[in-house]
């Protein structure tokens, strides 16, 4: 990425000292995304290069983490980024982003408004973000490995993973959970019967209590091995995000070893997450950057996007041109009543708050 | 480390001229500059960073010193910093915890590594001159693949489904798979093999160097060869087993990328716990502070040892 960056740079330089084509070069329109890893149908991004005349940088990253850092540390040098809800609406307290002309957007008629109400609680009057993807956590398994394990496993329902009794049985072929505390414990709390408001620091204090107990039956908490671990059929249980699981599924498929993966969305509910398109307040780019947000507001390329990456979009417009094995998997659009039970949870903001939550966390995992 | 970067300030000037002396200044300024500018200069931010205090905004730090205020704004700065940051590291015993299990890997993986590669470089520095480039370019060539492969490599090898267990299992020497994989044994094999190198090149250099006639004298004087290995050998390549061990020991406190991989969820270390601070917590100042006492906790020793060196060096001058 940043040799590219630095070659084109050198280029510009190049072109400018030497009076060639100087200001051609220059004039060069480029917007630079950068997004989740493996989250993108690189057609697109083709497409909207012939259809625009924009050429596109695009570059990938595969923790929230490490982009807050970056657009905290500022001057990323990205026109677009994809952060996930929890975290857009604290980067949007932080000034990170500006406010979208929406003028320049007139594709957001095709946008779903109950979606884009659910993603209001974190980007209020939706004025900073535009939504890529949203998905679920829950629960991903081996079919053949868990039946032999455990002939009547409970694949419905968190008990599958968070009872010690029926986990102790799974242990044998492979247990891996979120190294995400606030992808994993929330889920916890709803198996306890406690409601996954995830800023109620008593109550995840007794979810990471509870997961403390599981600990000698987990394999690994991590938060990308599980995708690789469940197509190689390294493990049999994963708890992760729906999408991931999917790509194993794929990749398993691929693999024709006879690794057979599922997913399931556990009936006492579960998380649903989202995954914005927002604009850096220093981006270098930021014109191009609204053309490039409203190409992605187009029916056609959202569903395209999500034939590819198997992740629900918030473009109802976008529904017809799905293949029916993404639309009609209710795993990925859930059933409205299936939909109604997923919760979405809140972003921490005050600093020891925050430090209590990990800090819980570190002890659920490591005992100390 | 320290000393391999500044130049030694050269035998007393033999009377130069002047501009031959400029000369001489500018080529120690080199080094100097890059000392300052990629050693000191980020220290100090971190040093800065870690009284200050966490906020949400862009940087998420504050007070930021701000220069175009001129002296008032260095002194509202100066007002505003505090170590509660440092303070916070003793009140949970996370941290202590986290440096005494980092030590704790580093201290046995050193140990196990000094034991596989001492061996290792007696045999090259004994072994016929001819070959000799040969096994010296064996040692380097991993090195020529990233890291993250050949750590990754491992997973393949030590799973439970992996190769070791696949040919254990083929040999009937276990029924059962052994799960190493995601445990504190797996963190020893990861550091050990990184780190081999930085082990074996040190003692190669020190054990070649080594004059054979000390050890036939010993032996024509009745000496039995494992004494005179004891008594010879092994003081004589005490500089590599102890320039080996540092250049071990020190990145493996910090190290991060192996116990993440192959570590399981209960290896403690400290480049976790930082990682954790910076990333989940979104607390700069408290993961800085935990780096300050890091390089604290690693440059004190050093220091303590390369003075006593020096001193040694000087009684025998």
């Amino acid at each position: 990425m940043s040799l590219k960056r630095f070659v084109s740079a050198w280029t510009v330089a190049l072109g400018l000292v030497f009076g060639v084509s100087g200001a051609a070069i220059a004039q060069q329109k480029e917007v630079r995304v950068y997004n989740w890893s493996d989250y993108i149908d690189d057609q697109i991004l083709k497409d909207f290069e012939a259809e625009t005349g924009i050429k596109v940088v695009y570059d990938v990253f595969d923790s929230n983490e490490i982009l807050e850092t970056k657009l905290l540390t500022g001057k990323t040098g990205y026109d677009v980024v994809v952060p996930s809800a929890t975290f857009l609406s604290r980067q949007i307290k932080a000034g990170v982003f500006q406010k979208l002309d929406k003028s320049k957007l007139p594709n957001l008629v095709n946008a779903w408004p109950e979606i884009y109400k659910r993603v209001a609680q974190y980007d209020p009057d939706n004025s900073y973000s535009i939504n890529y993807m949203w998905g679920t956590t829950g629960i991903g398994y081996n079919v053949d490995k868990v039946k032999k394990a455990f002939p009547d496993a409970p694949l419905d329902s968190w008990a599958l993973v968070y009872d010690p009794d029926n986990l102790k049985k799974l242990k044998g072929c492979g247990v891996m959970l979120l190294d995400s505390p606030e992808d994993l414990l929330p889920s916890v709390m709803t198996y306890l019967g406690l409601s996954p408001d995830w800023s109620n620091v008593e109550n995840v204090k007794k979810a990471a209590e509870h997961l403390a107990k599981l600990k000698p039956y987990i394999t690994k908490f991590h938060s990308s091995e599980y995708i690789n671990a469940l197509a190689n059929g390294n493990i049999c249980v994963a708890v992760g995000y729906s999408g991931d699981i999917f790509q194993a599924k794929t990749r398993a498929e691929e693999a024709k070893k006879g690794v057979n993966i599922d997913y399931s969305l556990p009936k006492e509910g579960a998380q649903l997450w989202f995954d914005e398109m927002a604009i850096p307040a220093d981006a270098p780019h930021p014109e191009e950057a609204l053309i490039f947000l409203n190409y992605m507001l187009k029916p056609e390329v959202a569903a395209k996007a999500s034939n590819f990456v198997q992740y629900a979009n918030g473009n109802l417009k976008s529904q017809e041109f799905l293949d029916e094995g993404v639309k009609g998997n209710p795993s990925i659009y859930p059933t409205p009543e299936v939909f109604a039970r997923l919760y979405t949870v809140p972003t921490i903001e005050d600093s020891k708050t925050q430090r209590a939550l990990t800090r819980a966390w570190t002890k659920a995992k490591s005992g100390r | 480390m320290t000393d391999a970067a500044a130049p030694d300030a050269s035998p007393p000037a033999r009377a130069a001229a002047a501009p031959g002396r400029w000369k001489r200044w500018l080529l120690i300024a080199i080094p100097y500059c890059w000392l300052l500018a990629l050693f000191l200069a980020p220290f100090f931010i971190v040093l800065k960073i870690s009284v200050s205090d966490t906020v949400i905004a862009q940087p998420p730090y504050e007070p930021v010193l701000d220069l175009s205020q001129g002296w008032q704004g260095i002194k509202d700065w100066w007002s505003a910093l505090d170590l509660e940051n440092y303070s916070a590291l003793f009140d949970d015993e996370l941290y202590l915890a986290s440096y005494l299990s980092s030590l704790k890997i580093a201290t046995i993986s050193t140990l196990l590594t000094l034991a596989i590669a001492y061996p290792m470089a007696y045999g090259m520095a004994r072994a016929p001159k001819s070959i000799r480039p040969t096994l010296l370019m064996a040692v380097i060539l991993p090195f020529w693949t990233s890291l993250l492969i050949r750590v990754y490599a491992w997973i393949g090898i030590l799973n439970p489904d992996g190769l070791l267990n696949a040919f254990l299992l083929w040999a009937r020497v276990i029924n059962e798979p052994l799960y190493i994989m995601n445990t504190e044994t797996a963190v020893y094999i990861g550091i050990v093999y990184s780190y081999l190198p930085f082990m074996v090149l040190p003692l190669y250099a020190s054990l070649e160097k080594l004059d054979e006639t000390l050890l036939e004298a010993a032996a024509d004087l009745g000496c039995p060869p494992w004494k005179a290995f004891w008594k010879i050998t092994v003081p004589l390549s005490l500089p590599g087993v102890i320039a080996g061990c540092f250049l071990v020991f020190i990145p493996a406190v910090g190290e991060f990328v192996i116990p993440d991989l192959l570590g399981g969820s209960e290896t403690l270390m400290i480049g976790k716990t930082l990682y954790n601070e910076f990333f989940l917590n979104r607390d700069w100042p408290v993961s800085s502070a935990i780096a300050v006492l890091l390089l604290l906790v690693l440059v004190v020793p050093i220091a303590i040892y390369n003075n006593i060196q020096a001193r040694e060096i000087g009684d025998k001058a």
